[in-house]
């Protein structure tokens, strides 16, 4: 008497499972009517609405957005990140990136930095200088971030050494600690101020020692939905929607 | 047949064992590749570099010493009890093991935090706990304490309830018998719960990021050095966890006796 093989999982079951991770793995082009932007913390609220606005005008079109420090992005754009747009906080963020991936780069909006304060403002901060008060608890960026340079870049011009208890990896996990009330104060753009609404204070930092960036807006490939959104966001309406989230022309 | 039967048999099996080897293997062979040996001692002399190590060594050896302090008497107090409040004690212990760490960071700060349940009290007393090397060790005992005390348990299980017994009727105190006969007798047990708690100290990373933050010298540990470097120079990274990868390697050693017979 044989006994039957049990007819599972064979070979060819694996087959496809392997064959499956492929397909997830392959950088393959996205879709034509999906358009990927990675962007800077910083312009997580702008962001969302202008993508919503684009796709309420462009109904075929579906938006993937991921945000993180510009640091980051870059790093994954250069480690072959499938995205169409990208958008970085400040010129020097593109640096390092691999230029052989960069189609065309367009600046399109300005920010500052501004000092943020939980609202009840427990350290009772009203300028840079209480930045490098003893025993305050100031949270910045990390230096290789954007918002971090731009912050050491305005201390170094003001004289001042922070207070600082922590480097965080991009603004907004800057700014969380503020929100939360763990911080007394942190040095984050003034749009993040404007997006965070009434949960913090913002106190400014004065024109000359503050550092102004430039954000560009990067085409990675030469997709045609991916250019009617950049083509969107340095357009009229889109730059309107940047001002009111408090992001200057650049 | 009987041969491509076998051979088809040993296909089904050899071919998915071979892949879940190579899944793990390859990133730690690529790893190695990668670096740059010639740089290695100037990468970890970076400024960032070494307060880093240092820093993961004291608070990783900190909570080695409050899990065998704190842990070995809860483990002492689980071994030995069948109650129910005691299962559902052990259950409550492997949450922080199988949760993600980012979410036990949100929690301590929801503890320990200047507005947290236990922290607003402390707060009036001038102790701040958010952004302190004292952070980054709560970060890292609640990850690893779960491990020493069940590691623990399970030894202190595996006694001779006859040892207690005779040791009762010669007079001996709970804490005398725990140290004169139960502690010497689960030492091996103590000894790999204890390895297991300082490597998986040495590797917190969200709770720590969440509830510590990352300054250098003070919360920013190795693992999170790794991670801030890693957008500034690369190579300084792999360093870095060419030293983290060894020091694994070396803790595994060290259960060898237990495990890898």
């Amino acid at each position: 008497m044989r006994r039957r093989r049990p007819r599972g999982l064979g070979p060819a079951a694996y087959g496809i499972v392997v064959l499956a991770l492929a397909a997830c793995g392959s950088p393959a082009a996205p879709a034509t009517d999906t358009v990927t932007v990675l962007a800077a913390a910083s312009l997580t609220e702008a962001f969302d609405q202008l993508s919503a606005d684009f796709t309420a005008d462009h109904p075929g079109v579906t938006m993937e957005l991921s945000y993180g420090s510009s640091a980051t992005l870059v790093q994954q754009v250069n480690h072959g990140a499938p995205a169409d747009v990208l958008a970085l906080a400040g010129e020097s963020a593109a640096d390092p990136l691999d230029p052989s991936a960069v189609r065309s780069s367009t600046p399109f909006a300005g920010n500052v930095l501004e000092i943020a304060v939980p609202s009840t403002n427990p350290a009772h901060v009203t300028g840079l200088g209480d930045l490098g008060r003893a025993g305050l608890k100031v949270v910045l960026c990390a230096p290789a971030v954007p918002c971090g340079r731009a912050a050491d870049a305005t201390f170094a011009k003001a004289g001042i050494i922070p207070s600082a208890v922590s480097r965080e990896v991009d603004v907004k996990a800057t700014l969380s600690k503020v929100r939360l009330g763990e911080a007394d104060a942190a040095v984050v753009y003034h749009s993040d101020v404007v997006a965070a609404g009434d949960a913090v204070t913002g106190v400014p930092i004065p024109e000359a020692v503050n550092t102004r960036l430039r954000y560009p807006i990067i085409t990675l490939t030469g997709d045609p939905s991916a250019q009617a959104f950049v083509d969107y966001v340095v357009g009229e309406r889109g730059q309107h929607t940047l001002r009111s989230f408090g992001f200057t022309s650049p | 047949m009987r041969y491509a039967a076998g051979l088809r048999s040993r296909l089904t099996l050899g071919v998915p064992a071979g892949l879940a080897l190579l899944l793990l293997v390859v990133p730690l062979a690529a790893l190695l590749t990668r670096a740059d040996w010639s740089r290695l001692p100037g990468d970890l002399a970076t400024p960032t570099v070494l307060p880093a190590l240092r820093l993961s060594l004291l608070t990783t050896s900190t909570t080695a010493g409050l899990c065998l302090l704190l842990g070995t008497p809860l483990a002492w107090f689980l071994a030995r009890s069948e109650h129910r409040v005691t299962r559902w004690v052990r259950a409550l212990l492997t949450v922080p093991l199988v949760l993600p760490p980012v979410v036990g960071g949100v929690a301590l700060l929801m503890a320990w935090g200047r507005t947290g349940l236990l922290g607003q009290h402390l707060a009036p007393f001038g102790v701040q706990i958010p952004f302190t090397t004292v952070a980054v060790v709560l970060a890292e005992t609640f990850v690893a304490m779960p491990f020493f005390v069940l590691a623990v348990e399970g030894a202190m299980r595996g006694l001779d309830p006859r040892l207690e017994a005779v040791a009762r009727t010669l007079g001996a105190t709970d804490v005398h018998y725990l140290r004169t006969v139960a502690l010497p007798l689960v030492l091996p047990g103590l000894a790999s719960g204890l390895a297991l708690a300082w490597a998986r100290a040495l590797g917190e990373f969200g709770a720590t990021l969440t509830f510590a933050g990352s300054f250098p010298g003070r919360t920013q540990t190795a693992p999170l050095a790794v991670y801030a470097a890693l957008e500034q120079d690369p190579q300084v990274a792999i360093s870095v966890s060419i030293v983290l990868l060894a020091v694994s390697v070396l803790v595994l050693g060290v259960l060898r006796g237990r495990w890898l017979r």
